[in-house]
């Protein structure tokens, strides 16, 4: 469509196909992780009536989006917070820098955070002269790497051990280092902590937003979530307005199905759970920007809006055997995996991921583990749909081999009479492509997409329909 | 009973050998055929590849034709999973209450092939033999959508002289996804090489499946790759009886 080749998903993905350590890596990782989470939700024995649960609270918040929206903001505004509302990502980025430039903030630290990957912040800010410093393990190695991130929950699943450490001592500029998980934690632990101490300015995102008490979720497993939460003198959490939540008592549910979904781990390390300010404790102004970004318009549609109903907890990545071979940079979006291919192309009107749709075979691993029960497949056909129309009302999409070929098609699935004729050409067609093997080895136009990697057996010279007409007629 | 066969497009133009041996198992069990000549396709191609309205006329023809039908008989998973996970959605869209009304008729009545032997017939020794090691592959719809769970393989270890190999990874895609195996063909066939190679060291002769087209796909690259692997689809080995026979 309007994207480049180059960032279609089957183009970027062949690039990346070919890259063997990358594969392994992505394969190892989504392996264990995915083996940890069946491990601690086949102990549970009520998570069919969790996924249920929390997929009825996120429906609930969807239908009533607006007037939780606004308690979070009466109940945040009370208890000393100070609520923003913005429109879309350059307003996120434009209310935040205003807050800093107030602080005289040269650097702040933040929490790992895909919203704010979304909006660019990092982005935003370096080109005003502020430095955000990564604390979360993942992202500090994705930032020293200028890299992306390529997994919502474990954004450097891309990258092994040792291929850390080669990039930690060239960054940190660090004589001799292990590649032992310990080695790697404490070279991180030594950069950050003075990172820590002088930062007057701390972001995070937030796993939720709690309407009746406004209050701010985060979980999270290395403790520099905490850090940043408590040390600097200012905080400012950037939240997509999806993420609330009606009650206090919902987290129940939540509390159980992240953390067990996202890292395979009955609960989280550390999980915070803050309520505007308070004196001699912690941040003492305290700031939340909520962030529509496309969102309200996803919520306008009644097909598509469950997508909205993610807590990102990448367990459909995890499973996706497409996202197994590729990792997440092949969809060339900040959100990649199966949620990725409904979320990008929406929040983007499919200006951008339009490939991203077809990036599945429909095999429904995705839906039988979201803790929300989003029926990724059927919002990827139904964005499929609306590629296919934007595509018709071109005249290049119209007359195209796949629409005419699509067309053709469904006139012959209207008669059985059709059909037969068609099956009766289709074995005169391929008669030019059938091999002395006995098999069609190379095809033109998009089916040679087929026999890059596969022989075909050509069809038979009887069909079903014709054996079993000669079958009727003779007794 | 009396049986109506939706043989499917792609198996009515490419595996006759799969209806014959559906005929073959259900006239073996006493039940009587019905075929009827102008059925064509499911609609599955089209409506997942996202021409949701191109299907609607191909879903009404699949609803006329088998409206009198008292049981249909699919030799296919992703058809039947077509058929009740996307059927509804494309009447209630539509807003013809006949339309609607059909559906709902229709669907209880719609049977996977492995499923209706169980299921509804109750049989599982369907007095086969089968002297081969055979590996099954489980297609992500009969997994996922219709649920088939042990179905086949309670079948399969009827099966007289037949050895039965298990497959590592049964709950990954082999890659085929319909129209994705053309779109996105580098993945598509990537997840292939995962697969063929799992269904390789089971040191099976014969993979089989509810679905020829996963097994299309996966004899696809057993072929280029000259493996002496074969694929037949579950009804053809049921069908097979005379010791020695393929």
């Amino acid at each position: 469509m309007t994207e480049p080749r180059s960032a279609d998903f089957p183009h970027a993905a062949r690039e990346v196909l070919q890259d063997s350590q990358l594969r392994r890596n992505v394969a190892h990782a989504t392996d264990v992780i995915r083996n940890k989470r069946d491990r601690v939700v086949a102990e549970c024995s009520s998570w069919q009536d969790l996924r249920d649960a929390g997929s009825a609270i996120r429906q609930h918040v969807l239908r009533h989006l607006d007037q939780y929206l606004l308690q979070f903001e009466s109940a945040c505004t009370q208890a000393g917070g100070q609520v923003h509302w913005a429109a879309d990502a350059a307003d996120a980025n434009r209310i935040l820098l205003d807050l800093l430039v107030r602080h005289n903030a040269r650097e702040i630290v933040k929490i790992k955070s895909m919203t704010t990957e979304e909006i660019g912040l990092n982005r935003s800010l370096a080109a005003h002269g502020i430095a955000a410093v990564e604390t979360d393990l993942a992202e500090l190695i994705i930032q020293l790497g200028r890299d992306q991130p390529s997994h919502i929950v474990v954004p450097a699943l891309h990258k092994n051990r040792r291929q850390i450490r080669d990039l930690f001592q060239r960054e940190m500029h660090l004589d001799s280092l292990g590649d032992t998980a310990e080695d790697l934690t404490a070279a991180a632990r030594q950069y950050l902590r003075q990172k820590f101490f002088s930062a007057s300015v701390a972001v995070s995102g937030a796993n939720f937003l709690i309407a009746e008490t406004g209050s701010v979720v985060i979980v999270e497993s290395e403790g520099n979530g905490r850090m940043c939460l408590t040390l600097p003198r200012v905080l400012v959490s950037i939240a997509g307005i999806e993420k609330v939540i009606p009650r206090y008592r919902d987290l129940d549910v939540f509390l159980q199905t992240l953390p067990r979904s996202a890292t395979g781990e009955r609960m989280n390390p550390y999980n915070s759970i803050w309520t505007g300010v308070h004196s001699g404790d912690g941040p003492q102004e305290f700031h939340v920007i909520l962030l529509d970004n496309g969102r309200s318009r996803i919520l306008r549609d009644p097909e598509a809006q469950q997508t909205l109903k993610c807590i990102r907890c990448g367990a459909c990545q995890n499973v996706c055997p497409v996202y197994r071979q590729t990792g997440g940079h092949a969809y060339r979006s900040v959100y990649a995996g199966p949620i990725g291919a409904i979320l990008t192309p929406q929040l983007h009107r499919l200006q951008e991921g339009a490939s991203l749709p077809y990036a599945s075979s429909l095999c429904g691993a995705c839906y039988e583990v979201c803790p929300v029960k989003i029926d990724i497949p059927e919002v990827l056909i139904h964005l499929r749909g609306q590629v296919v129309r934007k595509q018709q009302a071109t005249l290049t999409g119209k007359l195209g081999a796949w629409n005419l070929g699509m067309q053709l098609a469904a006139q012959i699935f209207v008669s059985g009479d059709r059909l037969a004729l068609a099956e009766t050409l289709g074995r005169l067609g391929q008669r030019p492509f059938v091999r002395s093997s006995g098999f069609i080895e190379r095809l033109p136009f998009m089916f040679s997409g087929w026999t890059r990697f596969r022989d075909l057996a050509p069809l038979p010279a009887e069909s079903f329909r014709e054996w079993w007409a000669k079958r009727s007629t003779t007794p | 009973m009396r049986i109506s066969l939706f043989i499917t497009c792609y198996n009515d133009a490419l595996f006759p050998a799969t209806g014959q041996a559906v005929v073959r198992v259900l006239e073996r069990l006493g039940h009587t055929i019905d075929f009827n000549s102008a059925q064509t396709c499911c609609g599955q191609m089209h409506w997942n590849t996202g021409y949701l309205r191109e299907a609607v006329p191909i879903i009404r023809h699949f609803v006329s034709t088998f409206r009198d039908a008292e049981t249909i008989c699919i030799p296919s998973s992703s058809c039947v999973a077509m058929i009740r996970d996307h059927y509804p959605k494309a009447a209630r869209e539509s807003g013809d209450p006949d339309f609607i009304a059909d559906v709902d008729a229709l669907l209880p009545r719609v049977f996977e092939f492995s499923e209706l032997l169980v299921n509804r017939l109750g049989v599982e020794d369907v007095g086969a033999t089968f002297p081969h090691r055979v590996t099954y592959h489980a297609s992500c719809h009969s997994l996922r959508s219709l649920r088939l769970g042990d179905i086949p393989f309670r079948l399969l270890r009827q099966v007289r002289s037949l050895t039965l190999c298990d497959l590592e990874g049964l709950d990954q895609c082999c890659g085929f996804g319909g129209t994705f195996a053309i779109k996105n063909a580098d993945v598509s066939s990537a997840m292939l090489a995962d697969k063929t190679r799992c269904v390789f060291n089971t040191g099976a002769e014969v993979c089989t499946a509810v679905d020829n087209s996963c097994l299309m796909h996966l004899y696809g690259a057993l072929h280029r790759q000259r493996t002496p692997l074969r694929t037949a689809h579950l009804a053809e080995i049921l069908a097979s009886e005379a010791e020695g026979a393929s």
